[in-house]
């Protein structure tokens, strides 16, 4: 199976992050701070990443800020001639390092929010967060760069989703990105405290849509569902290998953000093998490539060319096997372990309070 | 379609560029690549902010024979889409 050069990378300098948020897409074993990437070892990753084609640069973690290096980090993608993307929660992003970092060549910076509620929004990120979040986006405006909102939404934050698009609007967002929690890492050892009922999903489908409509043409309102309850699976990275790589802070090489899940899978490193041969010939990365790896019944669908099977992590945590379509699909012979999820989720009926995640916390302080 | 009287802006963050690994035009913008055909090229090279869609069109009849008014338009109404332009005075 031949393959198309990547678009874009996403740089996960490290996994060191002020905010302790439940749903973190970083793995739970956290790669820590000695054995991340040097400078000149990212440098190297990026200069490769531009030869194999990537066009997109995102700068992202844990919070890249912190790394005293980021300035150099992102003057070098710029100078490559990508477009660098700054992905922070706003914590420590002052006017100072903003003008810097746009010096240096930021494009664009993607802000995380938790909630509208400041109190809420603190207790989903397990730290005072919410107050540095305004004066982040003044930063982002005061240097005019195009400013990206984005909020994973859960149980605890979809009822306020109409104060949330309103709270991105007076940030002064382009766009405002709403990501339904998805389960992996993280968010998959949390997905009974973050699980959204039935009624909750339809209730801010309702006001996301007329959001859209009023906000046409001012700012973008991109809304990603939640899977589990969704009728098709979601076609995950547009194809395994297809577009996008990962690299993690210790120069781990991955598909996709959460393909470490997959620990049937060896992954190789950017300090130990060329990028290039990586993205071409690597197990890793030619393993669900296309559409040979597919069993049934992806094998004969008529929509693989459209999902592409699906989500490969979450076909193996759910089914334990990659290969597997993904159980989301109704087509799928496992789909009853979704619903099964669903149906004990709903049966519960319990108010989960955010006290009651489960923070992501590095193994030292657990 | 717009109004040729309508003025296509580039958005905030939008950059053009040219990529030697494909070797294209292409458009950069928050979350989003574009590679470009020489036509699409032409019509972001001319969105100055200022140069209503018939003025567009009068500087790409300066560059191609058999320009076309829609296609043009559809080209941008495709950008505007993509958030790639937006539409200052329709």
């Amino acid at each position: 199976m031949s393959a198309d050069p990547p678009l874009g990378l996403l740089a996960e300098l490290t996994h060191r992050c002020p905010l302790h948020c439940p749903y973190c897409s970083n793995p739970v074993e956290l790669v820590r701070r000695e054995r991340e990437l040097t400078t000149d070892q990212w440098r190297s990753v990026f200069t490769q990443a531009r030869a194999l084609g990537v066009l997109q640069v995102h700068l992202s973690g844990g919070e890249p800020l912190a790394r005293r290096d980021l300035p150099e980090l992102a003057a070098h993608a710029a100078g490559l001639g990508c477009y660098v993307n700054l992905v922070t929660s706003g914590l420590g992003l002052t006017k100072e390092r903003m003008t810097e970092l746009a010096a240096r060549g930021i494009d664009h910076v993607q802000l995380s929010v938790q909630a509208a509620d400041r109190q809420r929004a603190d207790a989903i990120a397990g730290t005072r967060a919410a107050a540095h979040k305004r004066s982040a986006a003044e930063a982002v405006r005061a240097v005019g760069l195009p400013l990206t909102v984005n909020v994973v939404l859960h149980r605890g934050n979809l009822d306020e989703v109409g104060a949330i698009i309103e709270l991105a609007e007076e940030l002064g967002a382009d766009r405002l990105e709403l990501a339904n929690a998805q389960y992996y890492g993280w968010a998959l050892r949390n997905r009974d405290s973050l699980m959204p009922t039935r009624g909750q999903l339809d209730a801010a489908d309702t006001v996301v849509r007329a959001a859209k409509a009023r906000l046409a043409g001012r700012m973008e309102v991109i809304h990603v569902i939640a899977d589990y309850h969704d009728s098709y699976p979601k076609p995950c990275m547009h194809g395994w290998g297809a577009r996008q790589l990962t690299v993690a802070p210790d120069g781990t090489v991955l598909p996709c953000p959460s393909a470490h899940v997959i620990s049937t899978l060896t992954f190789d490193n950017a300090t130990t093998r060329p990028l290039a041969e990586i993205w071409y010939e690597s197990e890793s990365f030619t393993a669900y490539r296309g559409e040979d790896w597919m069993r049934d019944p992806c094998r004969t669908c008529d929509r693989r060319g459209v999902d592409f099977g699906g989500c490969r992590c979450q076909a193996f945590l759910l089914t334990g096997a990659a290969e597997n379509t993904d159980p989301v699909c109704p087509k799928s012979p496992h789909h009853g372990v979704v619903t099964g999820i669903l149906a004990d989720s709903a049966s519960r009926q319990v108010l989960v309070g955010v006290a009651e995640l489960g923070f992501r916390m590095r193994s030292e302080e657990r | 379609m717009p109004a040729v009287t309508a003025v296509p802006r580039l958005r905030r963050g939008v950059r053009l560029g040219y990529d030697p690994v494909r070797q294209s035009p292409v458009v950069l913008f928050p979350e989003g690549v574009l590679l470009l055909n020489t036509t699409a090229e032409a019509v972001l090279k001319l969105c100055d902010g200022l140069s209503s869609l018939d003025e567009i069109v009068t500087g790409l009849r300066e560059q191609f024979t058999g320009v076309r008014e829609d296609q043009v338009g559809a080209v941008l109404e495709f950008l505007a889409d993509r958030h790639v332009v937006s539409w200052e005075d329709v």
